[in-house]
């Protein structure tokens, strides 16, 4: 092969693959954020923004072109470096997490075989960004926010890891592929993970809710204790990257938790249906990435639905919760799936 | 460009990144900075791993080092009230001490070189590719089987360590306050609220008040 055809394949076209999953992320993010303020209106029997396009659709995007105009302030002895570093450290694992995310049984950017492991060491990265926010900013208010996140975000991480450590029992596999194709068999949404490991499934999200720092766990930015938390000092495009960043890592936790729990892109008929249409309906029953599109939605729905139904939790209450309820259960459930797979208690699908 | 060029390339990118982290990390001042030069360090010192394949030690190093453990000690480091010049005070008086620590382990890193080499002839060859199985997996199997008794009495003394931690730390204050969360939610309405019974209106009519239009406060 010559230089250029190396340089187009090894170089171009991941780039092109990188943006065809960033672009739309970051749209998604915008348009999330403009049916957040719809549902939560909806929810408190408000309108919801409805002047700016029709139905408000352009809200959220004049929002954006209203924060990326405006001045970002730099806080006096605050330290500048870091200041401006915060803000990106907590975007870049945010999206690099993105890479090894299957969107379909063929499309995925790195299978990488270690999937798993690498979205472990991506998310708590992200806790780096918001620290260095509360501590560069020179502020009393964003480093008890910094603190109380930091204090949080590790504390969940290791339910969630241990959740984790149950998918891959069953699994055998830390790739999510495998992990997807783990659940494909004939008894529809029966042989999801979400069954053998319903316990785990609920601490995985709750886990990941407290990750991403929503509400009810939203202890980091406590409006009426600390005004906004680590993010206080920050405004314009670099208040914006936080911004993203955070819903970036709503959707993420979304999808992760339809890939491996309930089945990624496989159909919750499958194995029930086995006619042959056209390829324009089949996906309902034989699965595809429309159906991973739905289960994430559902999951994204709900951070939004707690948002406006929950009162935030209590400091120590979100410490005991952690550590005293959510560690002790993951960890009796890793035992259980282990048995649960030693006597084959659970089918383990293989794919088509 | 071949793929062990472009290998070699990378491997010289992030080798460089690493030593230049590693000197900012005793060189700089700033003692957030140092920290956070040392978690640079630790970070490209996983990607030199996962340029050899060792795609779950250098996971685990981000996971366990840079994801945990640096974020309590940038924490702790944070929160320290540091005097530059005291800390500079003892530099020479302990130069002696380091620069023996130093060529200590810059015999042992020489020593390292040649055993990449040696490794294919004592060891065979690359028992992961050999079972044509992943390095992640290849490791999980050998650590759960043939290695199970080191990895289970490893896990038994982290467990000491987490213990013997708690057992150093935990002081018992006379006068913390706690409050259980079984008899929270166990709280019943009654106990908290008392309804008291009374007529919204105040009979004026039966008491033998002088001044039935007066709206000010009670003496």
């Amino acid at each position: 092969m010559s230089m250029a055809d190396q340089l187009i394949h090894q170089v171009l076209w991941p780039i092109i693959y990188i943006l065809c999953i960033t672009v739309p992320l970051i749209i998604a993010v915008a348009m999330f954020v403009y049916w957040e303020r719809k549902v939560i209106g909806w929810m408190h029997v408000r309108l919801g923004p409805n002047k700016i396009g029709p139905f408000g659709l352009l809200q959220a995007f004049a929002d954006v072109f209203k924060l990326l105009l405006k001045e970002v302030i730099l806080p006096t002895n605050a330290n500048r470096f870091l200041y401006y570093l915060a803000p990106l450290l907590t975007l870049i694992p945010a999206l690099a997490a993105w890479a090894v995310i299957p969107f379909s049984s063929k499309m995925v950017l790195s299978n990488a075989n270690a999937g798993v492991l690498y979205l472990l060491a991506m998310t708590s990265l992200g806790v780096y960004g918001i620290i260095l926010a509360g501590w560069a900013s020179n502020s009393r208010y964003a480093l008890l926010g910094a603190m109380r996140s930091a204090a949080q975000v590790i504390s969940y991480e290791l339910a969630m890891g241990l959740c984790l450590v149950c998918v891959l029992v069953l699994a055998g596999s830390l790739n999510l592929t495998d992990i997807v194709n783990a659940q494909a068999g004939h008894k529809g949404f029966f042989d999801w993970f979400w069954l053998p490991l319903l316990p785990v499934f609920v601490i995985y999200f709750i886990s990941g809710v407290a990750e991403t720092n929503r509400a009810p766990f939203d202890v980091a930015e406590g409006e009426s204790e600390i005004v906004a938390g680590f993010h206080v000092e920050y405004s314009g495009s670099a208040f914006a990257i936080f911004f993203l960043a955070e819903y970036a890592n709503m959707i993420l936790v979304s999808f992760l938790a339809s890939i491996l729990f309930m089945g990624g892109w496989l159909s919750p008929l499958q194995g029930w249906i086995h006619a042959d249409v056209s390829p324009w309906v089949n996906w309902i029953w034989t699965g595809g990435f429309i159906w991973l599109f739905i289960k994430a939605f559902a999951f994204s729905f709900m951070f939004l639905w707690f948002r406006a139904t929950f009162p935030r939790y209590r400091y120590d209450q979100i410490m005991r919760l952690g550590w005293k309820v959510f560690i002790p259960i993951a960890i009796v459930w890793v035992l259980v799936a282990g048995c649960m797979k030693y006597y084959g208690l659970v089918s383990i699908g293989t794919g088509v | 460009m071949n793929p062990q060029l472009l290998q070699l390339i990378c491997f010289y990118a992030f080798g460089f990144v690493t030593v230049a982290a590693a000197l900012s990390v005793i060189t700089l001042k700033n003692t957030v900075h140092a920290v956070l030069a040392l978690v640079l360090t630790f970070f490209s010192a996983a990607c030199l791993w996962m340029l050899i394949d060792a795609e779950f030690l250098a996971l685990a190093l981000i996971v366990v080092y840079v994801g945990a453990v640096m974020v309590l000690f940038l924490f702790v480091v944070m929160m320290l009230d540091i005097d530059q010049e005291r800390l500079r005070e003892g530099f020479v008086k302990f130069l002696p001490v380091g620069l023996i620590v130093a060529a200590a382990m810059l015999a042992e890193m020489l020593g390292l070189i040649g055993v990449r080499a040696l490794h294919a002839h004592v060891m065979g060859a690359d028992p992961a590719a050999v079972a044509g199985v992943s390095n992640t997996e290849w490791l999980g199997m050998a650590l759960y089987t043939r290695y199970l008794l080191p990895f289970e009495v490893a896990a038994l003394i982290l467990t000491v360590g987490v213990v013997a931690a708690v057992a150093l730390t935990l002081r018992q204050r006379a006068d913390a306050r706690y409050e259980t969360a079984a008899q929270q939610v166990k709280v019943n309405a009654r106990d908290r609220v008392r309804i008291v019974k009374m007529d919204a209106v105040l009979d004026y009519e039966t008491k033998d008040s002088p001044d039935h239009s007066s709206q000010g406060p009670q003496p």
